[in-house]
């Protein structure tokens, strides 16, 4: 018990230092977590009047950035399977940073539902034997076992491996493989559970597909990854930290795999519907092409088509791949195309037009958009502080002192830019990195 | 004068208490209560779901409801918590060759079962259809608003609830806040909804609706003549929905919804379903009937006929 109290102290000394642009992040993500919470108090003053959601569009943006970064949690998996399935060294000594990733994608999810809901004060009417939770009737039950489940996975394995990296220890292979092997399917099962959540609904024929839950997952398995490859060229960028370029390759040849199924399943949805055009052609007519001359999302998701088509052919072309540039225009144009397509894409045109057949067009409010900052800052926040405290770990120079109670901090600074040597060495010989990491 | 100004204090009070409520939420703090926050802020907090109420809890309830409630409006409030007759399945008919597209069942309605007036909340949705194109919700016409009803060349088709026997709005609510009771009705316990909206993705038929606002409702538009799982008086932030007027249905003597008292040409009909002599077992048997969105197996126990 000691030892874990010494452990939070070195780690609360440890995310009070940086560099001026480590503080400089950490202010600009507190400042943006501030005014969402202003927008949220004002939420909750007024009620959800201050959305543009109404009886007809009865979700809006908030569970589409829920349902969007279910499938940036489920994607820690990608890390996972190949480092302790496949044991791939490169990429096992990244996985971690996946699995944080994960926490904080979940953290936002949890945060994205509490704000969405009207009475989040009466959240212990989900906890079973206290209160009554619809388990298994409701896949939302479902969805709140599940989150949860894997939230509470990934950061005991993570916290589990970095404190005894911390205390100098191998981690306990008995402890951990049982629970990376179990976070394999509970990645599949949080967003398996998300798409059934809206796939069950007989009145929703836009979602009431049988591809939805491989639609799903295919998209997930390139946002998630694109996300991570974004931070792990900013991690190796501006920390000390060395990632194999192998490990990028290899998550970016998924990506192109995952984006190929992803627009196939697409085609596949967009045959059925077109070629039956029977009534339920509405939402997809609704969202491509406009209807009735309601075409809010049409702009949206033909740049997501294009963005998602434009990374396929990045990642596909191993020249593309390869190249640094091009690689992460490509995880950019990912993340982007599947935020559009996978979050209000997905879940506006399951209210449009409503079940009478009603068009009410849905467009995010201020406080809307200013509350999603907010959480997006938080799951940032979270997700720096974790890094802060696992990449000194990870590269040692995070530790317990000799005296067996203090910390020894050898990365005063954590966010510095690299000397420009430093770069042009890793991109010309990938294999350069390999000892440099003790 | 002096009542209005009460009332906006009475308002102002209470939404400074739901913020402070929210705010705890918000941080995820249980802060002991403020010196102004009352005892009827943890009473709401920590209130048990309808259906786990003993006799005792219940009848203390429904007190502390009516009181509060009497003191919000300024007149005598009563709650009933009436359990279904035995015996007793509720089903409806609506005749779409008679119904005149009047709305003023909508607006019965409202004045019945005390919804919002700002923003306005509508248990029944009344739809134009063109009679060549039949019950064609894509053409149908939400907002029609002519000096004369009805139209020609059209007919008018209202919707509310349809009480399914297999209701998906019931089957999807996590907490368990939704529920059919052994007279068909489906209700909502407003005290244990989250407010989620799951219920509202799952409604076929657009029935259940949402508190957005904190509901707007005159002290002298309110009736005063409550049920729990009905018409009281609703907080912001829940689902509510059609009940068939359960404040008034499962009373002996009974008395007919008020959509179906107040229709001027006679297009509702309501009754008992076990009763093989009632008038709508005589509609369901005798004339051509419908029941909305039938493929999607919910069974409603709202039944469109035509009569003519």
């Amino acid at each position: 018990m000691k030892n874990i109290w010494y452990f939070f102290k070195g780690t609360v000394v440890l995310t009070s230092k940086g560099s001026k642009a480590y503080y400089c992040w950490v202010l600009f993500l507190l400042c943006l977590m501030a005014i969402g919470a202003m927008a949220y108090f004002r939420q909750l003053d007024e009620g959800l009047i201050v959305t543009a959601m109404r009886d007809q569009v009865s979700w809006g943006f908030y569970i589409s950035n829920f349902t969007f970064l279910v499938g940036v949690a489920a994607a820690a998996v990608l890390l996972v399977i190949p480092a302790y399935v496949y044991h791939w060294k490169p990429i096992k000594e990244i996985a971690v940073l996946g699995e944080l990733l994960a926490v904080s994608a979940i953290v936002m999810c949890l945060l994205f539902v509490t704000v969405d809901i009207g009475h989040p004060e009466r959240f212990w009417h989900l906890i079973p034997k206290i209160g009554l939770l619809n388990f298994p009737q409701s896949l939302l039950a479902w969805d709140v076992v599940v989150l949860n489940t894997y939230l509470a996975l990934n950061l005991t394995i993570a916290v589990y491996i970095l404190y005894n990296l911390y205390y100098k220890r191998q981690p306990n292979k008995n402890f951990t493989t049982p629970l990376l092997l179990f976070s394999i399917p509970s990645a599949i099962s949080i967003h398996t559970v998300t798409a059934f959540l809206y796939n069950g609904l007989g009145a929703r024929p836009f979602w009431n597909s049988s591809i939805l839950v491989p639609r799903f997952l295919a998209s997930a398995f390139c946002s998630g990854p694109a996300f991570m490859i974004l931070i792990f060229m900013l991690v190796r960028k501006y920390t000390k930290f060395k990632i194999e370029d192998k490990a990028i390759q290899k998550v970016a040849e998924l990506i192109a795999y995952a984006m190929f199924i992803n627009l196939l399943l697409l085609g596949a949805e967009l045959f059925k519907e077109y070629y039956t055009a029977s009534v339920h052609l509405a939402p997809v007519q609704y969202l491509f092409q406009g209807l009735h001359g309601h075409s809010a999302l049409v702009p949206w998701i033909w740049t997501a088509m294009l963005f998602n088509i434009t990374a396929f052919v990045l990642f596909l072309v191993p020249d593309t791949r390869r190249n640094n540039v091009t690689l992460v225009i490509g995880c950019i144009l990912v993340f982007v195309g599947v935020y559009i397509e996978k979050g209000m894409g997905l879940v506006i045109p399951g209210f449009i037009p409503d079940v009478l057949h009603e068009i009410y067009e849905y467009a995010p409010t201020g406080i809307e958009l200013l509350l999603s900052m907010g959480i997006w800052a938080t799951g940032l926040f979270v997700f720096t502080m974790l890094l802060r405290v696992a990449i000194p770990i990870l590269n040692g120079d995070f530790h317990v002192a000799d005296d067996g109670v203090g910390s020894y901090i050898g990365d005063q600074l954590f966010l510095i830019q690299h000397n420009s040597e430093d770069e042009k060495d890793s991109t010309d010989n990938p294999e350069f990195r390999h000892d440099s990491a003790e | 004068m002096s009542d209005v100004h009460k009332c906006d204090k009475h308002v102002l009070h209470k939404s400074r208490r739901k913020f402070l409520k929210g705010l705890a939420a918000g941080i995820g703090l249980i802060a002991l209560p403020g010196k102004d926050a009352s005892a009827s802020v943890w009473e709401d907090f920590f209130q048990k779901h309808f259906r786990e109420l003993s006799k005792d809890e219940l009848r203390k309830t429904l007190a502390r409801f009516e009181k509060q409630y009497s003191k919000q409006f300024g007149k005598q409030v009563t709650v009933k918590a009436t359990p279904p007759l035995a015996g007793v399945l509720y089903g409806y008919g609506l005749d779409l060759s008679r119904c005149i597209g009047c709305r003023r069942c909508v607006y019965g309605c409202v004045g019945e079962n005390n919804q919002s007036r700002d923003p306005q909340i509508h248990w029944i949705r009344v739809m134009q259809l063109d009679k060549e194109k039949g019950v064609d919700l894509a053409h149908a016409e939400h907002y029609y608003n002519p000096a004369q009803v009805p139209e020609k060349g059209h007919f008018y088709m209202p919707v509310q609830c349809q009480q399914c026997e297999k209701p998906p709005c019931v089957k999807v609510c996590p907490v368990q806040a939704t529920w059919k009771e052994n007279d068909g009705i489906v209700v909502v316990d407003y005290n244990w909804c989250i407010g989620c909206r799951y219920c509202m993705a799952a409604c076929p038929y657009g029935a259940r609706h949402f508190n957005w606002a904190k509901p707007a409702l005159p002290a002298k538009e309110m009736n005063p003549v409550t049920h729990y799982l009905g018409n009281r008086p609703r907080p912001k932030g829940v689902v509510e929905k059609c009940t068939f007027c359960i404040q008034r249905t499962r009373e002996q003597p009974g008395r007919y919804p008020a959509c179906e008292e107040i229709c001027p040409v006679g297009a509702r009909k309501f009754g008992n379903l076990l009763d093989p002599e009632s008038e709508i077992r005589y509609l369901i048997e005798n004339k051509r009937v419908f029941i909305f969105k039938e493929d999607l197996n919910t069974q409603p126990k709202f039944y469109y006929f035509y009569a003519t």
